[in-house]
């Protein structure tokens, strides 16, 4: 049965191939399978027709399926390419006709099979022997099924299609897995039985393409596979805090990476894993708002220290300040203490005096007959200084 | 013109078709990622492409290769690394504590002749060996408690597993490679929920401690910045107590008295004796 449907593709890319020609020929418009090599070779095949008549029009149609504004187009079939020498040719056959009247000389219809189904050949011989690898890819080729070599970059031969096929696959380029796929929580159990939402991304590229290929049965999936087991693994290994901080986080992506490209090299998968890097971990819904009291504890307990630190500072400075003050003065008064004192003295006493009510009493006098209260707090407050 | 050319080359081209379909019928190609089974009268007969651990790509045995038609038929087997995926179901660890667990096997099927045999297609043996798949993973982490579930031990449990399901994988020619799992979770419903609960109230608890030491660490600073303070006043001062008693006194005086800071006046009452007026006297 496989043999069959082969025979069948093969058929339909033959049809493909003789499509080609004229679809990517004259007019150099090719259409979605128009790789380098077959745009070019459509021109050899091509040239008799197309040097004689109008190139796009004619050959290009009988092959394309009916479309709306290929009506018209359409007709230019063989029988219509056929018609011109019989009609006398002229402009009875339209654009199409006008260049051919060259060809009819040979006698029938053979000789035009002969050029499109050698152009056609030709066509599908360089379209599947030769093969434009870019920088980033690499191919791999099978004779019959059987890997026989990979090739690189740049341009390589392979035997025409059923005996040799070609895989091109982006190898260097570098492939980003998003874990989890969408915006979903996705929780984890770390160490301490709590639960930290992770979404990391995985790069990876392809190390052994050969082994990608044929080793697994869907690699990119295994990939992800792989990382989920290697991410809860790591996770379930560290507590909370580490998952979720900084030095923690940056010790469980290496572990994740070194895993798993012990469990892909184990698969002999081909992959090398480039990096793993944790995008967010959150606490989960449930739990944030407990998350954000504690942060706002901190910050409160920042403030807090932050507001006493002032305050110290404000005490010391003013405790240095006094006491440099002191110092200064008792410098002074060490050169010469008596003299010093004295003036520190009458200094004091003049500002004192000089802005307050004087009275100046025999010490057995009559003072305590004065009522005022205020004379009475004065008289208070002057005994002590008139004893000094 | 199609028509003539039939009939001029009749024989030659029946004869071509002919062996074209010989050709197809004789001729297989076994790709690199499939090994056959060549089955003659549904007795296998021979093995194409069989797995082998160490060969290389190129050397297997792939590529073309035939059978009798009609006699003999081909079964394809995958040769790949194939994937058995185990439902997520709850486990329950010795300590009584559920766990939702979501795994997967790696195989491969190592003996296509009897995996033929046994299960027919490498879905069949998928779907054999599933139900083992849980009910190995069911008994063995069954025996280990939540936190060694969640931690390094799972190592040794998923070696056990692993063993146990490739026994029973080798009566259909397959090789379990691996066998990992890709989540542990708690169970929706009250696990889930007396997980968070916890989680808030350690959290709580948290907030409650670090105020708490905040406190305390704005308390020791200002004990400290009072201590510093006290030492740099007992340095200065120090050096001459009976200077500074003086010293300190005219600026209270100064700052009592003066009324520079408290205007107001005070009537001061003064003998003669005192030591201020001492020249008064003019002595």
């Amino acid at each position: 049965m496989k043999i069959i449907s082969d025979a069948i593709a093969g058929a339909r890319l033959a049809m493909a191939g003789r499509k080609s020609p004229w679809g990517s020929g004259p007019s150099g418009g090719g259409d979605g399978e128009g790789t380098p090599p077959q745009g070019g070779s459509g021109d050899s095949p091509d040239s008799p027709p197309a040097g004689s008549s109008e190139p796009p029009k004619g050959p290009r149609n009988p092959w394309l399926p009916p479309a709306g504004d290929e009506g018209p187009r359409r007709s230019a079939s063989i029988e219509d390419i056929l018609r011109p020498p019989k009609g006398g040719g002229g402009p009875g056959g339209g654009g199409g006709g006008f260049g051919f009247p060259k060809l009819p000389p040979r006698p029938d219809g053979k000789s035009w099979a002969k050029p499109i189904a050698i152009g056609a050949v030709a066509v599908w011989l360089l379209w599947s022997t030769t093969h434009m690898l870019d920088s980033k890819q690499q191919g791999i080729v099978t004779t019959l099924g059987k890997y026989s070599r990979t090739v690189g970059p740049g341009v390589s031969m392979t035997l025409p299609w059923p005996i040799e096929t070609m895989m091109v696959e982006e190898v260097t380029s570098v492939r980003n897995d998003s874990i989890p796929a969408g915006e979903d929580e996705k929780l984890m159990l770390t160490s301490d039985q709590n639960l930290v939402d992770i979404s990391y991304l995985v790069r990876w590229n392809i190390k052994d393409l050969k082994l990608y290929k044929f080793q697994l049965d869907n690699p990119n999936d295994t990939v992800r596979e792989v990382a989920e087991a290697a991410m809860r693994a790591a996770v379930a290994e560290v507590p909370l805090k580490d998952a979720m901080g900084g030095s923690g986080r940056q010790s469980v992506e290496n572990q994740v990476r070194v895993r798993m490209q012990e469990i892909l090299d184990a698969y002999r998968s081909g992959i090398r894993i480039l990096g793993v890097e944790i995008k967010k971990t959150d606490a989960p819904q449930k739990v944030i708002e407990a998350f954000q009291r504690v942060t706002a504890a901190q910050q409160n307990a920042q403030q807090e220290v932050t507001s006493a630190r002032q305050w110290a500072q404000q005490v010391i400075n003013q405790a240095q300040g006094n006491a440099a003050e002191f110092d200064k003065v008792y410098e002074q008064y060490k050169l010469a203490p008596e003299v010093t004192r004295r003036r520190l003295y009458y200094e004091t006493m003049e500002r004192v005096l000089s802005n307050n009510d004087k009275v100046i009493v025999e010490s057995g006098g009559v003072t305590p007959y004065l009522p005022l209260p205020e004379v009475r707090r004065a008289q208070q407050q002057a005994q002590p200084q008139g004893g000094q | 013109m199609l028509n003539r050319l039939f009939e001029e080359q009749k024989s030659a081209l029946v004869a071509i078709g002919a062996l074209v379909v010989l050709a197809f019928s004789t001729l297989v190609v076994v790709p690199e990622t499939q090994q056959a089974v060549v089955m003659r009268l549904g007795e296998p007969q021979r093995v194409i492409n069989r797995f082998r651990p160490g060969d290389d790509f190129g050397n297997t045995g792939a590529g073309l290769t035939w059978r009798i038609p009609i006699m003999e038929t081909m079964v394809r087997i995958d040769k790949r690394m194939l994937t058995v995926p185990m439902e997520r179901q709850q486990v329950l660890s010795i300590d009584q504590q559920p766990l939702e667990v979501d795994a997967y096997a790696r195989f491969r099927i190592i003996d296509p002749a009897r995996m033929v045999r046994s299960a027919g297609s490498s879905d069949r043996v998928v779907s054999a060996l599933q139900p083992i798949f849980s009910s190995v993973l069911r008994q063995e982490l069954g025996k280990r408690t939540f936190q060694s579930l969640l931690t390094a031990e799972r190592g040794q449990a998923m070696v056990n597993i692993r063993n146990n399901l490739d026994k029973q994988a080798r009566e259909y020619g397959a090789q379990v490679i691996d066998v990992r799992i890709k989540s542990a979770d708690l169970p929706a419903g009250t696990p889930l929920d007396s997980a968070f609960a916890r989680m808030t109230a350690a959290k709580d608890q948290e907030a409650a401690t670090i105020i708490a030491e905040g406190q305390k660490n704005a308390q020791l600073i200002r004990a400290d910045a009072q201590a510093q303070s006290a030492q740099i006043y007992a340095n200065s001062f120090g050096k001459d107590a009976q200077f500074y008693d003086f010293w300190r006194a005219m600026q209270s005086y100064d700052a009592t008295f003066s009324n520079q800071k408290n205007p107001g006046r005070s009537t001061i009452i003064l003998s003669p004796d005192s030591d201020y007026l001492r020249q008064f006297k003019g002595r």
